[in-house]
């Protein structure tokens, strides 16, 4: 089986921000650029060494004074674009974060898909996974346990877009769902009407 | 390697650490045999009186799943071996009844199948074989315990019949295959002829093909002669299939070992057969007995039928044709107070016998010598197929002449055994007497009074035994069907009749669903002494030549050959 690699760092992977808050289940990261905050229900990694993986389940945009809220700025603009060109001092003013909710680590041998030891590190960075480590990861579903227990909003949606995004990864994607879909109907079981979002979520 | 395969335990069986699964789902093992074992499902639960649940696998179709079939279920130190008796549809929510997932879409469909919506199975466990090599050689052992969770259940593999139910050879009949497998699958014949049996099944459902496979297996084992008493002239020369085309009978077969005794030699000619010997009988032969079991087909009353033992009393040996004789008026009305039967009960006595007058194979002639014929044919390991000709559809005939002449062969045999008893050469050759329509001999009514009570009951310990061929075996004495050892059922649809044959075999309450559902044709539940556990067969192939070369007949042209080879092996070639 092809493991997930955790010093995978050293590759070209994307790099999108820094941890500025850690806990044992999640961790939020600041991007270094407004709007740049990956997908809902991508993998991420933070930390260099001893990574840790996520899968974004909120993100945010928003002022960094919370004293002074973003007021309307186009009431003239032609376009959208056109506010941010006339006040450049936006992309100063406003931040993007997003928080991700922790699946698995890696300890430097072995991806493991539960909660790691110890939280991330503050000002770790963090790389958006590519997509062969996506697919090296959810080679095991056995992070869905997990993903089902964590305390987050919109979990469902989630799950389904993690599940859809890691299908695209995979050389036979409706396999990879098929099975996915099976794991979760077991773990899922008693919750007919959910599961039923869930997979129809998945396949659309 | 794919994500399906890799995580298959994961995904859709749970992880067990015996083993059991090897992550890959299960593989299909193979036997020794060609045949393999083809995985089924999982033991979830269950019990010793209640059966096996299984859940099944979600690559498994529950479409492809029948009952009766022979499963193996792999224990840690045992193998079981059982019979599907049940296919249940089962969920892991109670709401999916209510509210299905939406199965329009083909993705949901797929997962839900086998996950949330799955197949159970209910197997039924009745032998163990040990893993153990050694301890396995004691064969297998009735189950006294269940499969733990989790165990490994598939279809049973050809390895596995012939571990269980031995493989042909000299006293391992191929009787029929497993179903849906091609698995030859015996019958231990020298089991089976060491007691009473019976092949039951409604009309048309291959009684009389199983019976004539039957009767070649114990001809062609050896131990035993068969009296086979032939009601519709279906096993002599020949026989018709349901499709109309006529099969060889075991004369045909087995001419040197088989002789055709008729009772009705018109009907022999005209059929282009001469009988080996035309069975004749004397009215001085007919006891009072023979004229019980006729009470029902003759219509008499008890009272004008216990009469003929009160007749016999006081007529002596030539009873019947005395009474017969006998004008009415006062010579008969003296007679009447004689005995002490009333005048109309014994005139309706002497009616109803005048009707024995009709059958010609009934004269005053006193020297007949019917039944030592037959004793000698079968001493000399012959094998007799009694037809009735035209009497075939004559009741009274059939059980007149059956009991007749099985009481003089019982009387012979008990003769013969206390002889044994001083001097072991003279144990007489195991008989097996095939009678049909057993009910109307062996009805409750009858079966305390009649010769075949008898032999059903205790005869085995004199070499004889029935083989009991009938379609209403809820008919039959309770005592009779509870002694037969080995019982071979056709589709029977009759709630009375299933339960009859299967009074007093564990698990009855399932195999009953297994009975219910047997094909109409070529289809049958084999249960008891011959075989090791209760098994459902597709009835060997009889009628074409293939199949006649497989029990061993040769044609004129192989007959020629081996004669030539015989001649040449004698006196050296050229000769």
């Amino acid at each position: 089986m092809n493991e997930a690699n955790g010093t995978a760092a050293t590759t070209t992977a994307t790099r999108l921000g820094e941890v500025i808050e850690g806990s044992t289940t999640e961790f939020r990261t600041h991007c270094y650029d407004l709007y740049a905050a990956p997908p809902l229900g991508s993998l991420v990694r933070c930390g260099d060494r001893n990574s840790i993986y996520g899968i974004v389940c909120n993100v945010s945009t928003q002022s960094i004074d919370p004293s002074r809220h973003a007021i309307p700025r186009g009431r003239d603009a032609e376009n959208e674009d056109e506010i941010y060109q006339d006040n450049p001092q936006l992309n100063r003013l406003l931040y993007t974060q997003f928080q991700a909710v922790i699946v698995g680590y890696n300890d430097g041998e072995t991806t493991r898909r539960y909660l790691p030891p110890f939280p991330p590190r503050i000002h770790s960075f963090v790389y958006q996974c590519e997509s062969e480590e996506v697919r090296a990861f959810s080679e095991s579903l056995d992070f869905l346990p997990v993903l089902l227990s964590a305390p987050i909003d919109a979990q469902d949606d989630v799950i389904a877009s993690f599940l859809r995004i890691a299908g695209a990864c995979h050389d036979d994607g409706r396999e990879f769902l098929v099975n996915a879909g099976k794991a979760l109907a077991t773990l899922m079981a008693g919750q007919l009407p959910r599961l039923n979002n869930v997979l129809r979520r998945m396949s659309s | 390697m794919s994500l399906f395969d890799d995580k298959a335990d994961m995904v859709d069986q749970p992880k067990n650490e015996q083993g059991l699964n090897d992550g890959n789902g299960w593989h299909a093992e193979k036997g020794l045999g060609g045949e393999e074992r083809r995985p089924l499902g999982m033991v979830v639960s269950g019990s010793l009186t209640e059966g096996m649940e299984v859940r099944l696998d979600g690559n498994t179709s529950i479409e492809k799943v029948k009952v009766g079939t022979f499963i193996n279920i792999q224990g840690r130190d045992l193998q079981f071996f059982g019979v599907l008796t049940d296919v249940s549809l089962n969920s892991t929510d109670p709401s999916l009844r209510l509210t299905p997932p939406d199965v329009s879409n083909p993705f949901v469909f797929d997962v839900v199948s086998g996950t949330t919506a799955y197949g159970t199975i209910t197997v039924e466990p009745m032998l163990t074989l040990s893993n153990d090599p050694i301890e396995a050689m004691d064969g297998p052992m009735p189950s006294k315990t269940i499969p733990p969770h989790f165990s490994k259940v598939s279809t049973a593999s050809e390895d596995d019949i012939q571990k269980i139910f031995g493989s042909e050879d000299d006293s391992h009949f191929y009787i029929g295959n497993p179903l849906d497998m091609e698995t030859k699958l015996c019958l231990n014949i020298e089991e089976f002829i060491k007691r009473s049996n019976g092949v039951f099944g409604k009309s048309g459902t291959g009684k009389t093909f199983l019976t004539r496979l039957l009767l070649i297996g114990i001809l062609q084992n050896g131990t035993a002669s068969n009296l086979v008493f032939d009601m519709h002239g279906e096993y002599g020369w020949k026989g018709t299939s349901e499709g109309s085309y006529e099969v060889k009978g075991l004369k045909q077969l087995f001419s040197s070992k088989v002789a055709v005794f008729s009772l009705d030699d018109e009907s022999s000619r005209r059929r282009g057969l001469t009988p080996d010997y035309v069975v004749r009988i004397g009215y001085d032969e007919i006891e009072p007995e023979d004229i019980l079991i006729l009470q029902e087909s003759l219509g008499l009353s008890p009272v004008a039928a216990d009469a003929a033992n009160s007749l016999k009393r006081e007529l002596g040996k030539h009873w019947l044709s005395k009474f017969l004789d006998l004008p009415g008026g006062d010579e008969f009305n003296e007679l009447a107070t004689k005995i002490n039967v009333h005048n109309g009960a014994l005139s309706a006595l002497k009616n109803r016998l005048s009707r024995l007058q009709n059958f010609d194979f009934i004269d005053r002639n006193t020297g007949h010598n019917s039944f030592n014929q037959i004793l000698q044919y079968l001493d000399r390991g012959m094998h007799v197929v009694l037809e009735f000709g035209r009497y075939g559809n004559n009741l009274a005939a059939y059980m007149l002449v059956a009991n007749l002449l099985t009481r003089r062969i019982y009387d012979r045999y008990v003769e013969l055994k206390e002889l044994a008893m001083g001097d072991p050469a003279q144990e007489p050759r195991p008989l097996v007497i095939t009678i049909e329509e057993a009910h109307k001999f062996l009805s409750p009514a009858l079966a305390d009074q009649t010769i075949f009570g008898n032999i059903a009951r205790e005869l085995r310990k004199y070499n004889v035994t029935l083989l009991i061929v009938d379609q209403r075996p809820s008919g039959i004495d309770d005592e009779v069907m509870s002694q037969l050892g080995t019982k071979i059922a056709c589709l029977l649809d009759n709630d009375k009749d299933t339960d009859a044959v299967l009074t007093g075999v564990s698990g009855s309450r399932k195999l009953r669903a297994v009975l219910a559902r047997l094909e109409s044709k070529q289809q049958a539940l084999v249960f008891g002494h011959s075989v090791p556990m209760p098994v459902v067969i597709k009835t060997r192939d009889y009628g074409t030549p293939e199949s006649y070369k497989e029990l061993g007949f040769k044609d004129e042209v192989e007959v020629a050959g081996q004669v030539e080879q015989d001649i040449e092996d004698l006196f050296g070639p050229g000769s």
